[in-house]
């Protein structure tokens, strides 16, 4: 029978003293507290938790052998849907996935399956069994383009298999979005991200960094010189939104996406490395998504003043409910309902504020969500001296353009059907570079899905 | 990690280093750039290619130490290797894809400036190579700061020189020389291609502008990936934002906004480092200094 005890609370860092360093904000549970938790499942006969999965983790078994306290075979379990779940406990939206589908969360609390994922997750590193490159190659090769999620899931699915597997990565670290984009506090990078790759690489995975694809080679020169049978593109959605409203090229105005990325990939926050970041008193961050979250916290730890400027209420703000609860314990201002219309320069070019008008909530679009709609005659200034835009990001259009045949949306996204199929013959894709931007876990899921495409197309001679 | 071939000293203060970098020297073309970090702790940095050696499996950087992050590529020696070496990153020159017969019929006119001067070197050889008849000028401080004169002769159809001094050649900048060539001496060409410091590629885009002289100029913007993330590299060019790492290097030089672009440069440069830059080419001698105090 299940323990009808309240959802066990989860050990942070205080928000005043968080707010002012890079360190981990959720320290995650214990042994003793993990095992607790765990005693709270029901163990549904139809479990809504797995369903609402994107990798379908069988969630009620891991747990029962979580309570059990046998860790290594819970480990296992997770281990045979996904491979980086000491990642995905921490980054995955589970409100609106496993924890949202939960029967306890109907009336009371759900059970944390993200905090416990984490706990496996985190053991398992520790103390878990080294992962194993399979003993025999099949003699087939296939290439990965991006580091990121859906390119690590499929890699350490197709090397299982016996392929022989590499990842070519642009960036001179592997990891995609979760070393450039997440935040330490959030997911640190050695303890966690370092550690789970390294696992994928245990699997005989090789990733060559500083390849651009499209530039540095291409996939038809991978394919036809380097021997690649099929590629994967995981190559995300890296190029930044900006308003194009006026001003928005005035010193102080900087993408979210090169914000984080000089403080996460380039450690600008840390005093040992060269990168500059230009922080400021007073920073807007435009946008309410995860990405507009961790640049307004990142903001707040470098010392400024931060707000959030949104043009919805708070109850579309796309971001992880935790997020965005963690925010406003560090003392992150929130402006609903306000949209930007101009970012105002002093003499110099530089920031000095944003003009913004008010919002209101009018009739649902096609996304079903209420869309806003201007106040007459609500305009009103900010003072500000940097300003942030996180309004989303599209998939690069250099693979698209320098191979032929593989077909994009209107969007920029690259075309491709359930099981990860271009319009291109030996060319798979999946994550953020199909969907546009999404979450680690849904590109996880697709890597997966594509891995099993590319072993039966290898397997049935190309076909 | 890639190794530092050869290294050699070309002025004060500006080095060449040839790298091992085979899939770079492999897929590179005159007019597209690398990311290069020294270290672990350093910047990326973006650098235009000065030649590259498919063959040899070699990429020719030329870099001037202005910087904590080009003191330390500097720092570095023949047989130690830098950290990280991608690319090559940017369009190539447009004349790469242009047909033959057509580029057979045009003169083109190189004006480059300071370390500027390397990187279009891999252009004039690339016509060179092609049949293509280009004369090149090069702007320098004095004698002793001019890099690549002997490369230069070697591929060039005629090699001017101008210097602020009057120690060598055309005593004066390199607009008034192109006025020289163009007004006095009647030369007649149909293309300008301007790479130096983003002054100079400022005003030399206004002499052209004069005569009608399509003028193509390549920026050294700020950047961080150098492929389309960051955003760091906007520019505008004829009223619309484009990224100079994926859309550039190379834009219309009548179109670019020079005095937005040199107001970005600064995006990064605490008050102190603005002060030393003024002071550091204050004492170099060097007149102009528009867009370091901004």
């Amino acid at each position: 029978m299940a323990n009808k005890i309240p959802r066990v609370p989860v050990r942070e860092q205080d928000p005043a003293i968080r707010a002012t360093n890079f360190e981990e904000v959720c320290y995650g549970y214990d042994q003793q507290e993990a095992m607790l938790e765990a005693s709270r499942c029901l163990h549904c006969k139809k479990p809504r938790c797995v369903e609402a999965c994107p990798v379908g983790i069988h969630i009620p078994d891991f747990i029962q052998a979580l309570h059990e306290g046998q860790l290594q075979e819970a480990a296992d379990i997770i281990a045979r849907d996904s491979s980086l779940p000491s990642i995905c406990g921490r980054v995955c939206p589970q409100e609106t996935q496993c924890e949202g589908s939960c029967i306890l969360g109907i009336k009371g609390e759900a059970v944390a399956i993200g905090k416990l994922e984490r706990f496996v997750g985190d053991w398992k590193l520790e103390h878990g069994a080294a992962p194993q490159a399979p003993a025999a190659r099949n003699g087939h090769k296939v290439a990965i383009i991006g580091s990121g999620p859906a390119g690590l899931a499929c890699a350490s699915d197709l090397a299982r298999m016996g392929y022989e597997v590499k990842i070519f990565e642009a960036l001179h670290e592997a990891g995609g979005v979760l070393v450039y984009g997440i935040p330490e506090f959030r997911l640190p990078k050695q303890r966690i991200v370092a550690r789970e790759i390294d696992e994928v690489k245990a699997l005989g995975v090789e990733i060559e960094t500083d390849v651009i694809v499209g530039r540095t080679v291409t996939i038809d020169s991978l394919m036809e010189e380097e021997g690649y049978e099929a590629v994967f593109i995981g190559s995300g959605a890296g190029l930044p939104r900006f308003m194009g409203i006026p001003g928005e090229n005035l010193n102080g105005v900087v993408s979210a996406n090169e914000f984080l990325t000089r403080a996460n990939l380039m450690h600008a926050y840390d005093a040992e490395y060269d990168t500059p970041i230009y922080v400021g008193q007073r920073v807007v961050v435009v946008g309410g998504g995860n990405v507009a979250m961790d640049a307004v916290r990142t903001a707040k730890r470098l010392g400024a003043d931060a707000t959030i400027v949104y043009r919805r209420s708070e109850k579309e703000l796309p971001a992880r409910a935790e997020e965005v609860h963690h925010a406003r314990e560090e003392g992150i201002r929130f402006r609903m309902l306000t949209n930007p219309t101009e970012v105002l320069g002093d003499e110099r070019g530089w920031v000095r504020g944003i003009r913004c008008v008010e919002m209101e909530l009018g009739e649902p679009d096609e996304s079903g969500r209420r869309s806003p709609v201007v106040k007459p005659g609500s305009e009103f200034e900010i003072d500000c001296d940097v300003v942030i835009m996180a309004l989303g990001t599209s998939p690069n259009p250099l693979l698209a353009s320098t191979t032929e045949g593989l077909e994009t949306s209107r969007r920029g996204c690259i075309t491709a059907d359930e099981h990860g199929v271009t319009t291109r013959k030996g060319v798979f894709a999946g994550g953020d570079a199909v969907t546009g931007a999404a979450t680690v876990i849904l590109a996880m899921g697709a890597g997966r899905t594509a891995a099993r495409s590319i072993d039966e197309y290898i397997r049935s001679g190309k076909r | 990690m890639y190794p530092i071939l050869e290294k050699r000293l070309l002025a004060e203060g500006i080095w060449l280093m040839k790298i091992h970098a085979p899939r770079v020297a492999h897929a590179a073309q005159p007019g597209q750039f690398v990311i290069v970090r020294a270290d672990s702790h350093s910047e990326r940095i973006p650098l235009t290619i000065s030649d590259f050696d498919a063959a040899e499996g070699s990429v020719t950087i030329v870099t001037q130490a202005i910087g904590a992050s080009t003191h330390k590529i500097c720092a570095l020696e023949q047989g130690e290797a830098l950290a990280d070496f991608a690319g090559p990153l940017g369009r190539p020159s447009e004349f790469v894809h242009a047909p033959l017969d057509e580029l057979r019929r045009r003169r083109y006119l190189f004006v480059a400036g300071g370390v500027g001067t390397a990187p279009i070197y891999p252009q004039v050889k690339w016509l060179k190579e092609h049949g293509v008849r280009a004369d090149v000028i090069i702007g320098a401080k004095s004698s002793r700061m001019l890099i690549y004169t002997d490369a230069m002769r070697q591929v060039a159809d005629h090699l001017y020189i101008a210097t602020d001094d009057g120690s060598e050649g055309f005593k004066g900048m390199v607009t008034g020389l192109i006025e020289e060539l163009v007004e006095k001496r009647g030369e007649h060409y149909d293309e300008c291609v301007a790479i130096g410091p983003m002054i100079m590629m400022k005003f030399v885009a206004l002499t052209t502008r004069k005569y009608a002289l399509k003028t193509t100029v390549s920026l050294n913007a700020l950047m961080v990936d150098g492929t389309g993330m960051c955003g760091a590299c906007r520019v505008t060019v004829g009223g619309r934002t484009r990224f100079t790492c994926v859309d550039g290097p190379e834009f219309d030089g009548h179109e670019v906004d020079f005095d937005e672009a040199m107001r970005r440069q600064g995006m990064y440069r605490s008050q102190e480092q603005r002060a030393a830059a003024i002071e550091a080419e204050r004492e170099a001698g060097h007149v102009c200094r528009i867009g370091l105090d901004k």
